[in-house]
């Protein structure tokens, strides 16, 4: 869901790559509704991709035609999206290299002065 | 009014004691809940639909809450570090961010259903550091939010602007970026009352059809003049503009009507002519 917004990043800044993460699940309630609405605004590659570095394997490599009604994918998703919570890490971009730092599960996404 | 922006950047003034303190004031959680709820009424999201929505300034996640109750799915940002550990203190649902809003957001376009900020656009308008402008930064501000609002989604700032320029500045930018939309103004002949909410749409869903800018609260006696009402045109008072002068009492046609009464009589009267009732010159 995050690019880069350093000033003058305008291609390939997307998706952030995560660095030396420490993952925690948090269960959450499974909404079917919210997953489908999300489902349109997704950059599923982009999720699978971050997804396979985070050692969560569960999602298919191409979206499910039936995606909407699949409660089996819909599971999935749910899981790597709203369930699995980064606590400490470094997220990088991937054209300009600048490093968001995530700390207790907050993303520092200040900008220096200069990159504005 | 005391205005907390004017005397420190937001980072400092909801510091350390200072954000606890705001967190466990009741009064200030239930006007922050109360404009939370207001601003998720004038988003206007179906009844039952769980939106993905971003907070602006969530802070301790007191206007998050609200969203949660009616089953939204929230992001938050805030500049105050500690703001947003009192929000994991108290486990606030939502994601959370440490992020200046002058500075853009780092959202992909189109993820979110609609946005929410409370008392937040007035800070933007204060340059804490010798790098800010204002006006650069609510254009960064609102032209990276629109690219991260769903088309046709709307955004609710409930703001306390310090004047009429700061509103004019305020929605000139969010014009130019791409808004629509206007002011809403509740309760606007209570002074403790009265709330601005800056409510703005992100393009239209369907394209050609406009939005409708939702009416403030306590404020139906003012709507358009009913019938049988005062009804204002601009045209223009009739007849001679009112002077300083003296106009003389006796002028021409009081004597010709004295004239033609005394007709009436059968007293004997001269007759009209160019002459009657002219003005006579001073050498006279």
């Amino acid at each position: 869901m995050l690019q880069c917004h350093v000033k003058g990043c305008n291609a390939n800044n997307f998706p952030l790559e995560l660095q030396e993460v420490v993952l925690e699940e948090q269960e959450a309630e499974l909404n079917e509704d919210f997953l489908r609405n999300m489902l349109g605004k997704l950059e599923y590659e982009a999720l699978v991709a971050t997804c396979l570095k985070l050692n969560i394997q569960d999602l298919p490599p191409t979206i499910p035609e039936d995606a909407a009604y699949n409660d089996d994918f819909l599971q999935k998703l749910h899981h790597a999206l709203l369930e699995t919570h980064v606590i400490t890490g470094k997220m990088v971009c991937p054209n300009c290299q600048h490093t968001y730092v995530i700390r207790d599960g907050i993303p520092n996404m200040l900008l220096a002065e200069h990159e504005v | 009014m005391s205005r907390p922006e004017h005397l420190a950047p937001p980072e400092i003034i909801y510091g350390g004691d200072e954000a606890k303190k705001y967190t466990a004031n009741s009064r200030i959680a239930a006007i922050q809940a109360e404009m939370a709820g207001r601003a998720l009424e004038l988003l206007n999201l179906p009844e039952g639909f769980p939106g993905y929505i971003l907070d602006i300034g969530c802070g301790s996640g007191l206007s998050g809450e609200v969203l949660e109750e009616a089953g939204h799915i929230w992001v938050g940002f805030d500049i105050a570090p500690a703001m947003l550990e009192v929000a994991l203190e108290q486990e606030a649902s939502g994601d959370l961010f440490l992020q200046d809003a002058g500075q853009g957001m780092a959202f992909r376009p189109g993820t979110f259903d609609g946005c929410i900020s409370i008392s937040v656009l007035q800070w933007l308008c204060n340059a804490d550091k010798a790098s800010h402008h204002p006006k650069q930064r609510l254009q960064r501000f609102f032209s990276t939010l629109y690219s991260s609002l769903r088309r046709g989604a709307r955004a609710i700032f409930q703001f306390y602007p310090e004047n009429d320029d700061q509103i004019q500045l305020i929605m000139g930018v969010a014009v130019r970026c791409g808004f629509e939309g206007g002011l809403v103004v509740d309760y606007p002949n209570s002074k403790k009352a009265k709330k601005f909410y800056l409510c703005l749409f992100a393009g239209q869903e369907v394209p050609g059809m406009q939005q409708q800018l939702p009416r403030g609260l306590g404020e139906e006696e003012m709507g358009e003049p009913q019938e049988g009402g005062v009804s204002y045109t601009s045209k223009k008072r009739t007849g001679r503009v009112s002077s300083n002068k003296r106009r003389p009492l006796k002028d021409k046609n009081w004597v010709l009507k004295k004239k033609e009464q005394a007709r009436l009589k059968g007293e004997k009267t001269a007759s009209d002519s160019r002459y009657t009732a002219r003005k006579r010159r001073p050498q006279f």
